[in-house]
C-alpha cells in the first residue's frame, strides 16, 4: 500500500513540474497550418485590379449555396477583362469553409484565408460583401491603377 | 487585437471593461458589479448536438482551457446554467426539447449559436432541420464555422462577455 501511495504521489509531483500546454488564446494565438481554411479573400492582380471575372463557377460549386454574385460589364477601371462581379456576397454562416470555391475558380481569384474570429451579434451581419472580402490594393501598384488616375498607360 | 479585448486578461481585473479602467471595485456601482459577476462565471449547459460539440469539448479541455474565463463548468442541469451553447444542427424533433431546456434555465440566460447548422442550417437546407435556432430561442452571439475552431468559440464567448458588460439592469 505504501508503494502504491508513493508511486501515485510521484506521478502527481512529476506533473507539477511539467510545462502547461494551455494556449493563452486572446493574447497568444496558435499559428494556422498552411492548408487551414478560414474566411475567404478575393485577390487582386499585380496592378491592383480585381481578378474575379464573374463566371459564377464558385457559386455553382458551393455545396451550401452561400455565394451570390452579379456580373456587370467592365469599363476598364475594376478589372482587365470584359466582365467583373459588381456584387459578390458570401453568407458567412451558411459557408462551411470547404474550399470548393477556391478549387473551382479558373482565374485564382478567391482563396481561403486564415481569419477565424468571425463571431457576430445579429443576423444583419451575416453577409460578407466585396468590401469585406477584397484584399487591399498593394501600395506598390496604386499609382498604376487606372481608377487612381491617368497613370495607367505607363504600366 | 482590439484594445477592448486586451482588458479581458486573466486574472480578472477588478474593474469594469465598459467604463473607466482605473475605477476600483469598491467604489463602483451595483450595476457594474453585477455585470462583472455575470460575465465572469458563465456556466454553460451541456447541449452538444453534433460535431460542433467535439470542438466545444476541445475548448473546455486543457489546451484551450475555458476555465480561464470562468466558464468551464458544463452543467448537466439547466437550473444551474447561465449559457446555452447550441453546438450542432437542430432537428425539428429536438426543437421542443431545446426550448424546454432554455425555459428551465434561470434568468439571466444567454445563447450562443455555434456553427453553420445551428445559425442558419448550413448545408442542410431540408425539411428535417430547423433553419436557425433563433427561430426557437433568442440568440446572443452567432459563431460561424463548420465546425468553428475552439479559438473561434472562445472569441464568441469573449464577445458575449463584452455584450454582458454593456448590458443594463
Amino acid at each position: 500500500m505504501i508503494r502504491a501511495l508513493v508511486v501515485g504521489f510521484a506521478t502527481t509531483l512529476k506533473h507539477m513540474f511539467r510545462k502547461p500546454i494551455t494556449v493563452d488564446y486572446p493574447d497568444q494565438k496558435v499559428p494556422m497550418f498552411p492548408k487551414y481554411r478560414g474566411k475567404q479573400v478575393l485577390m487582386r492582380d499585380e496592378s491592383g485590379l480585381e481578378k474575379c471575372v464573374a463566371c459564377g463557377l464558385c457559386s455553382v460549386a458551393c455545396p451550401a449555396d452561400a455565394i451570390y454574385l452579379e456580373a456587370a460589364e467592365n469599363d476598364g477601371t475594376v478589372l482587365a477583362g470584359p466582365r467583373y462581379a459588381s456584387v459578390y456576397q458570401i453568407h458567412k454562416t451558411r459557408c462551411i469553409f470547404c474550399g470548393f470555391c477556391e478549387e473551382a475558380c479558373p482565374v485564382s481569384a478567391i482563396f481561403m484565408g486564415k481569419d477565424y474570429e468571425l463571431a457576430v451579434y445579429s443576423k444583419s451581419d451575416f453577409v460578407w460583401d466585396k468590401t469585406d472580402l477584397l484584399v487591399p490594393i498593394p501600395l506598390s501598384s496604386v499609382s498604376r491603377t487606372p481608377a487612381a488616375g491617368t497613370a495607367g498607360a505607363d504600366a | 487585437m482590439p484594445p477592448d479585448l486586451a482588458r479581458f486578461d486573466r486574472p480578472v481585473v477588478l474593474t469594469d471593461p465598459g467604463a473607466d479602467v482605473d475605477l476600483p471595485v469598491l467604489t463602483t456601482t451595483v450595476e457594474k458589479m453585477v455585470q462583472w459577476a455575470r460575465r465572469s462565471a458563465l456556466w454553460p449547459v451541456t447541449f452538444g448536438l453534433a460535431c460542433c460539440a467535439i470542438e466545444m469539448m476541445a475548448m473546455s479541455c486543457s489546451r484551450y482551457d475555458i476555465a480561464r474565463f470562468g466558464a468551464e463548468v458544463f452543467r448537466g442541469s439547466p437550473r444551474q446554467a447561465d449559457l446555452m451553447i447550441v453546438a450542432g444542427r437542430l432537428s425539428r424533433k429536438m426543437a421542443p426539447a431545446l426550448r424546454r431546456i432554455y425555459d428551465q434555465m434561470p434568468e439571466p440566460k444567454w445563447v450562443i449559436s455555434m456553427g453553420a447548422c445551428a445559425s442558419v442550417g448550413g448545408v442542410f437546407d431540408n425539411y428535417a432541420l430547423v433553419q436557425g435556432v433563433d427561430q426557437i430561442v433568442p440568440v446572443d452571439v452567432f459563431v460561424p464555422g463548420c465546425p468553428p475552431r475552439p479559438e473561434s468559440l472562445i472569441y464568441g464567448i469573449v464577445q458575449l462577455q463584452q455584450k454582458i458588460a454593456r448590458s443594463r439592469m
